[in-house]
């Protein structure tokens, strides 16, 4: 039933947030809403002098979905260099996320990398994708 | 009550609910739907489809133009549809009702065309906190456009209009004021005889977005007295792509037209073209004819809305039971058919996606009404709505999976 898409790992990660919060001096801060649903997520990035990851941070509110794949990628990116992060993609954060999203839910599902991607290349939308 | 759902009102809705294919359907898990959607959109009988097949099939024809047969059976039909909405809701003339394609649009007209002509500089324009977008972004277009103002009535605590702002603000002279007749969140249902009489002693002219309310109580535009009417035609149980805008005979006379195309003119020449008598002056193109509203004569409004009316009760009833659960919206006497719920921890959408998987067709989101979330201080709500082939057995089942979902979030 619905146990699979709210799985003990999703709720875990939303009810207990890794890494939320604001950093007091990022070297990349980013905030996007997902109009539909009323989702919010910023991320807070501070980069070292050799471009990786040093302390990330995120915050928002919204759907377990949304907020749950925030904490994870966070989780995630910590320590790498920004070029790693550069190539994560959609399904590498799915696969992450270890659940199957309707085409619905996809946006909040991908909402967080979409505000990594933003906050990185400093534009509003997908490099590689059109707006929608 | 829940094997003799028809008794109280006087109305089979399991005998209705068989002339709407859809109920039958299974879904992915081998249920049938729990339709708790409709003021969103409704469903639609059997007996409106085949019209529109009828239609198609038999005598498609572009309305107003062709002498032959079909297109004067087009135009025919066309035009007594035109009839029946004006007697559905008491115009005195069926040249007062425009064919639009939906409520947004009826609104969108007035603004763009009474709004262009009437309102000026410093203008007041009062609207409220409940207002669906479609009624508030066409007038921020406009007051923008001829640097008007606008003011909004705000809300009590249990969801009403606060009326006393409501006559502070009609002191100011406000040219325009604009309301919905029902909350399509809250389920209030504003009194709005009063509240257009108020304005209209106050000087304005007055619009009601009867959206939410003409598809499940009877609307007379005359008792209510307002300038302009707006409704939506498949919210009532007709296709998609039709509405009608209300409006008195004088009022649509003076205003100039809306899109310009053909069958709204008169003439047409190189340097310009003069307009088309009412209705016809404001439709341009060919819209879809509306079929339902026999439908809903032959069930009855007074029926309909009490069975909405016990519905509702029925699930205010079952969701006071539930824990740590907050209902909006005003109490059953002042209420239509919509119930907007939110539970501390769970999102709206979660919640959405958790009743799905049992079948429950529900809508979580803001509704088109944000200033109303931020009123309210939620982003969102999840809401139920019904109709009169809502059954008391589609409220069990949403209240079970309500529960389940927050096990799944509580535990």
């Amino acid at each position: 039933m619905s146990d699979d898409l709210y799985r003990e790992y999703i709720l875990d990660h939303y009810k207990n947030p890794r890494n939320y919060g604001r950093l007091e001096h990022p070297t990349i801060s980013h905030e996007e809403g997902n109009p539909l649903c009323g989702d919010v997520v910023g991320i807070d990035i501070l980069l070292d002098k050799d471009n990786n990851v040093a302390d990330v941070k995120f915050h928002g509110r919204g759907c377990a979905i949304s907020q749950a794949s925030a904490s994870i990628l966070t989780e995630k990116i910590k320590g790498m260099n920004i070029e790693q992060v550069k190539a994560i993609t959609k399904d590498d954060l799915l696969e992450e996320l270890g659940i199957e999203v309707s085409a619905t839910r996809l946006k909040c599902a991908l909402l967080s990398l979409k505000v990594l991607k933003a906050g990185i290349y400093g534009i509003s939308t997908w490099p590689d994708e059109e707006e929608e | 009550m829940k094997q003799n759902a028809q008794t109280p009102t006087g109305l089979d809705v399991y005998k209705i609910r068989q002339d709407f294919p859809i109920f039958s359907r299974k879904l992915k898990n081998g249920k049938p739907v729990a339709y708790l959607d409709s003021a969103a959109t409704s469903q639609r009988p059997r007996q409106v489809v085949e019209a529109m097949e009828k239609y198609f099939f038999e005598c498609n024809a572009n309305i107003h133009r062709g002498v032959y047969q079909i297109s004067e059976e087009a135009t025919a039909a066309y035009e007594s549809a035109r009839q029946k909405v004006a007697k559905f809701i008491n115009a005195q003339s069926s040249r007062e009702i425009i064919f639009t394609r939906n409520a947004t649009e009826a609104i969108n007209l007035v603004a763009y065309t009474w709004g262009r002509q009437n309102i000026s500089q410093g203008d007041l324009i009062v609207l409220t906190i409940m207002e669906h977008h479609s009624n508030i972004v066409p007038w921020q277009i406009l007051a923008k456009e001829k640097g008007a103002r606008i003011e909004y009535v705000d809300i009590d605590e249990k969801g009403y209009l606060r009326l006393d702002q409501y006559t502070n603000l009609l002191q100011q002279a406000p040219k325009l004021v604009s309301f919905t007749h029902v909350s399509n969140v809250l389920g209030t249902i504003n009194p709005v005889k009063q509240m257009v009489k108020q304005a209209k002693e106050a000087g304005a002219t007055v619009l009601v977005d009867a959206a939410q309310s003409a598809p499940h109580m009877a609307v007379d535009v005359q008792d209510i007295g307002c300038d302009f009417l707006a409704i939506s035609g498949h919210k009532m149980l007709g296709p998609t792509g039709i509405g009608c805008l209300y409006g008195k005979r004088e009022l649509l006379e003076q205003m100039p037209p809306f899109l310009g195309g053909g069958d709204m003119i008169l003439k047409v020449t190189l340097n310009g073209a003069s307009w088309n008598e009412l209705p016809w002056k404001y439709e341009a193109g060919t819209p879809a004819i509306a079929e339902a509203i026999d439908y809903l004569n032959r069930i009855g409004m007074e029926n309909i809305h009490a069975h909405e009316k016990m519905i509702t009760e029925y699930a205010l009833e079952a969701l006071s039971e539930i824990d740590n659960l907050t209902i909006y919206g005003p109490p059953l006497s002042d209420r239509s058919g919509v119930i907007s719920v939110t539970i501390p921890g769970v999102h709206p959408h979660d919640l959405a996606t958790i009743v799905d998987r049992d079948g429950i067709a529900l809508r979580a989101g803001h509704h088109c009404c944000m200033p109303l979330m931020d009123r309210l201080d939620i982003a969102a709500t999840a809401r139920i709505s019904f109709y009169m082939y809502t059954i008391p057995e589609e409220i069990d089942r949403f209240v079970e999976s309500l529960k389940k979902a927050k096990e799944i979030f509580e535990k």
